[in-house]
């Protein structure tokens, strides 16, 4: 059972949030005894994601967060749905749940709900989670189950071999739309917060520290974690972030943001971003006027959703894309507040079992 | 209370009220049962109303109803047809009249009886003037204007007296019936402990219409129904879809297994999830989903992680969870779903009820994926349904669909009360931490059952999926023969559940001309019309059935035993049909109805009369 509930509500809104990742995660989840390597963390079964793809890196990642993160191992599960991404729970040694196509939401809240002593990981894709899950998608991000979600956007369907999905942008020309696709992609991370999601952070799967930082801080933080990591799929959608990740335009295109520093990015951080006209826009240090004081501050632990959903808006080739943790706020978890419930009722009432249950209210008796 | 006089004894007697959807018909019903229950009578009930909350005033469409049958012995049916009818208003009385009896009590609201109601309801001209209702007793009681200046007295306006005037009705009921008013009175202090100004609207009302009843000389007798002789225990009135909630909370109590609902509100499961919702000081987690499916799956995620888990709804939520179903199949997990079925296809009859999921229930998913079928047949033997559902899923690690109906969960039904200790037990086939013999899919020898293996428990991690499984070790395989096998595997566990499951009963007679085999909510008045054909000189017998995937072990030697087989539901024959796949060496006649209505004791007599060839020779009343 896990009581960090019983920290208080106001305890975990006051708590004292620093600047750092790799802060030690505060919570009652039963803590490993020994020191855990990576190694423990392999599973025996054999990766069959293609040579080259994004998500060997991100299940890499993983199991180099998993031991810092220091549960015992058996309190780890990890949850998925359907699609490429969705075989990451077989090539993890922990408690693993392959379900159905765009359920994984669904069936890890039943998981987190029923047993809060968990830590509950799921992972899942752009299809999985915008189309066929969408609705689970958002009604867990606004209910803040305690869940560490990691979408895998690859802005494709691969598993089906290359149809346009939620995430692929106006249009592409893809299998199923060879006349380019005429729908709106939706962007991640101003959905999580419509939402009312209290986590959101970007990462690429060619930046494994980036990657492992924000998972750390996924499970730091109390709540539905959404971390998206754009990934690469090597088949049906090669080079879709190449702007972003390619090694000569990566520092144009890269914010990377941390709490309380300025949104410096480009060529010996030179660049920065400003607030001007009610609009963000990017400024160069040193040309009109402008100075580093200038330069915007970010806050992820701000209530107000307005810079950060203008930061999960910038796209290249305008802007830089915005990577870290964008949004992390503290807000009471669904998992915790049904534990208080459910404690309260059973101090307050007078039905104890069952027996007491069948015998309460208008009954008679037959001598 | 005056003296009365000209009192009659009866054995059973069927009351109905009727009125518009904002009338309070069902709590006024529910009051009559509570109150008789106390009494010590034997019942059934059956409300009757409309999809809409409040359906166009004074219409048919809007008409709302209550019918309870009470008794001095056992009480099987709500009755085909009542004794008396309280109409508040015409239309009320338009779409009832043919449920009462011929001779019958009517009470109506005269008030009500106006130009424009009349004609609303679709009456030429006055029911209460022409000759429309000759052969009844019609007590005409000016309802409206009694309640309004009984209330006005105490300052009450128009408009609130009016939301009495069902007390006023249930009064008048409980004079008839010489019936005390003490736990009608007692249920107001409680039920409006904060609202002093509710309690004696109500109180004035209802006794109000017991003086009027006392003091207008229409009634030449009142009536008394004894107390049944019941056995001795204890007792209350329970509707099916509370009994199946405490039967799951019985079940988590006995098997240390938490209870967690995973549920979307749909008519008529949803009472289902509001009671359970209550019960938080049972540790019960109640998880109203943002859809069907996310009820079934966060369900799955909840079994997966130890919990007795469940998920309740009606036949369009079954369609949407059935992908889902197939995964609890492939994972070999428990969960228990409730279906309280209601008439389809689509969004079909929402508060009407059917049997026609069965087939869904049997086989509505993709893929070889056989699960357990239970069906309860009465609103209190929804606790033991529920519970059983629960054991078989927990013990077998297999779905269990069990079956209820929109009769069932609204009705209610004396309810003898259990002790959960004397409940059967709960064993779950648990894995042992650090087992180093643990694989996902190794199974006990004698059950096929794999183990069950508790995320947080030390040295059992693993992974399962909706992939296909590898025999034992549970990796993912797409071998031939391995498919084949853990296609054979999975029918042969559910098949195997026929060893732990009582053997099927047969009433009345064990052998003769005829078998009439029903199974769900059509039980109390099937075997009502099989006892009056025996008592006739009938050889027929009467095979219910609770269980239904999969069946009892001597299914077949019962039917072997009867020259011809007779299958009653209310559906278009799925019954029948399974029991011609599983046994097509006999002949399955079928009376089916789908019309949003129980089977009347009358229709099925004369249905097995023409079956049989033969005349009636007792013009029982039924």
């Amino acid at each position: 059972m896990n009581n960090k509930y019983f920290l208080g509500i106001l305890e975990i809104e006051n708590k004292n949030i620093e600047n750092s990742y790799m802060e030690t995660i505060i919570n009652t989840i039963q803590r490993s005894s020994k020191e855990l390597t990576k190694e423990d963390f392999i599973s025996d079964q054999m990766v069959k994601w293609c040579p080259g793809c994004g998500a060997h890196s991100i299940l890499s990642s993983v199991a180099n967060v998993f031991p810092k993160i220091g549960y015992k191992k058996e309190n780890f599960t990890i949850v998925s749905g359907i699609g490429c991404s969705s075989r990451f729970p077989y090539y993890v040694n922990v408690y693993g749940f392959h379900g159905i196509h765009g359920r994984a939401a669904a069936i890890a809240s039943g998981v987190k709900i029923s047993n809060p002593g968990l830590s509950v990981w799921v992972a899942t894709g752009d299809g999985d989670s915008l189309a066929i899950g969408g609705n689970h998608f958002i009604h867990v991000v606004r209910r803040n189950i305690d869940l560490n979600i990691i979408l895998f956007n690859n802005q494709i369907y691969g598993l089906t071999k290359g149809q346009f999905s939620p995430t692929t942008p106006y249009g592409s020309v893809t299998k199923s739309s060879p006349y380019g696709t005429i729908e709106n992609a939706f962007n991640i991370g101003i959905l999580v917060m419509g939402a009312q999601g209290t986590f959101f952070a970007r990462a690429l799967d060619i930046n494994p520290k980036l990657m492992s930082e924000v998972m750390f801080e996924a499970a730091r933080h109390d709540g539905t974690s959404v971390i998206e990591i754009l990934q690469n799929c090597i088949i049906f959608n090669d080079r879709a972030h190449e702007l972003i990740t390619a090694k000569e335009t990566r520092e144009e295109y890269q914010l990377i943001l941390k709490h309380q520093e300025p949104m410096l990015f480009g060529k010996n951080k030179k660049k920065g971003i400003i607030l001007k006209n009610k609009q963000l826009e990017i400024a160069e240090i040193g040309r009109n006027g402008i100075s580093i004081d200038d330069i915007l501050i970010h806050d992820a632990y701000c209530e107000d959703i307005g810079i950060q959903m203008m930061l999960a808006q910038m796209s290249p080739p305008k802007y830089p894309l915005a990577l870290g943790v964008i949004r992390m706020v503290a807000r009471p978890t669904y998992d915790d507040l049904m534990e208080e419930q459910i404690t309260k009722a059973k101090n307050d009432s007078n039905i104890k079992c069952v027996d007491d249950l069948l015998n309460s209210g208008n009954i008679f008796e037959v001598n | 209370m005056a003296k009365k006089t000209n009192i009659k004894e009866l054995a059973s007697v069927v009351i109905k009220f009727v009125g518009d959807s904002g009338d309070g018909m069902q709590l006024t019903g529910t009051l009559f049962s509570d109150s008789s229950a106390i009494f010590g009578n034997d019942l059934a009930t059956f409300p009757d109303y409309p999809a809409e909350i409040r359906a166009p005033h004074n219409t048919v469409a809007g008409v709302s109803g209550f019918q309870v049958n009470i008794g001095k012995s056992k009480i099987y049916t709500y009755g085909d047809y009542c004794d008396i009818l309280v109409a508040m208003n015409p239309a009320s009385l338009k779409a009832n009249i043919k449920w009462a009896r011929k001779g019958a009590t009517i009470i109506v609201d005269i008030d009500t009886f106006e130009k424009n109601a009349i004609e609303k309801a679709g009456y030429v001209l006055n029911p209460l003037e022409d000759h429309t209702l000759e052969g009844y007793n019609i007590i005409k009681a000016p309802i409206t204007s009694l309640t309004r200046a009984s209330l006005s007295q105490l300052g009450f306006d128009n408009k609130t007296a009016d939301k009495s005037k069902n007390m006023f009705a249930l009064g008048i009921i409980y004079f008839l019936l010489n019936r005390e008013l003490n736990s009608t009175l007692d249920y107001f202090d409680k039920k409006f402990k904060n609202k002093p100004d509710v309690i004696q609207a109500n109180k004035t009302t209802l006794k109000a219409g017991y003086d009027f009843a006392d003091t207008i000389e229409a009634l030449d007798s009142t009536y008394y129904v004894p107390p049944a002789k019941l056995e001795k225990g204890k007792y209350r009135n329970i509707s099916g879809n509370i009994a199946t909630a405490w039967g799951l909370l019985a079940a988590s109590e006995r098997s240390g297994r938490n209870l967690f609902l995973g549920s979307y509100p749909i008519t008529p499961a949803t009472d289902i999830l509001i009671e359970l919702a209550k019960h938080k000081s049972l540790g019960v987690k109640v998880f109203q989903a943002e859809d069907e499916i996310a009820g079934i799956t966060s369900s799955i995620g909840a079994s997966f992680a130890g919990s007795l888990a469940v998920t309740t709804t009606s036949g369009p939520g079954l369609s949407l969870k059935s992908e889902a179903l197939g995964l609890a199949v492939m994972t070999e997990l428990p969960l228990v779903i409730v279906d309280v079925q209601r008439g389809g296809p689509s969004t079909g009859l929402p508060t009407k009820s059917e049997q026609s999921d069965l087939m869904q229930a049997l086989y509505g998913r993709n893929g070889e994926a056989p699960l357990i079928v239970i069906a309860a047949s009465t609103p209190s033997d929804c606790f033991d349904y529920a519970y059983m559902a629960a054991k078989l899923s927990l013990e077998n690690m297999t779905p269990v669909i069990l079956l209820t109906d929109g009769f069932l969960g609204n009705g209610s039904q004396l309810f003898k009360i259990p002790k959960v200790a004397n409940l059967p037990e709960i064993n779950p086939p648990l894995a042992k931490p650090n087992d180093a013999d643990f694989k996902p899919y190794r199974r006990n020898p004698k059950n096929l059952v794999r183990q069950w293996a508790i995320p947080g428990t030390e040295g059992l991690r693993h992974r399962i999926g909706g992939l296909e499984k590898e025999n034992i070790t549970g990796s993912v395989s797409s071998d031939p023969l391995n498919h084949q096998l853990m296609v054979n595997l999975r029918a042969e566990k559910v098949q195997k559940v026929a060893d732990c499951i009582p053997l099927q009963n047969v009433y009345n007679c064990d052998e003769g001309d005829l078998l009439v085999v029903t199974w769900g909510s059509t039980v109390g008045t099937i075997s009502t019309a099989i006892e009056e054909l025996n008592k006739d000189g009938l050889k027929a017998g009467h095979a219910h059935f609770h269980y239904i995937m999969p069946l009892p072990k001597n299914t077949e030697k019962i039917f072997k035993k009867f020259k011809k087989i007779l299958v009653c539901e209310l559906n278009m024959g799925q019954f029948a049909n399974y029991l011609r796949m599983n046994f097509p060496q006999f002949q399955f006649y079928q009376f089916n109805k789908v019309q949003g209505l129980p089977f009347t004791v009358t229709e099925i007599k004369e249905h097995i009369l023409k079956l049989l060839n033969k005349k009636i020779r007792n013009k029982n009343k039924s």
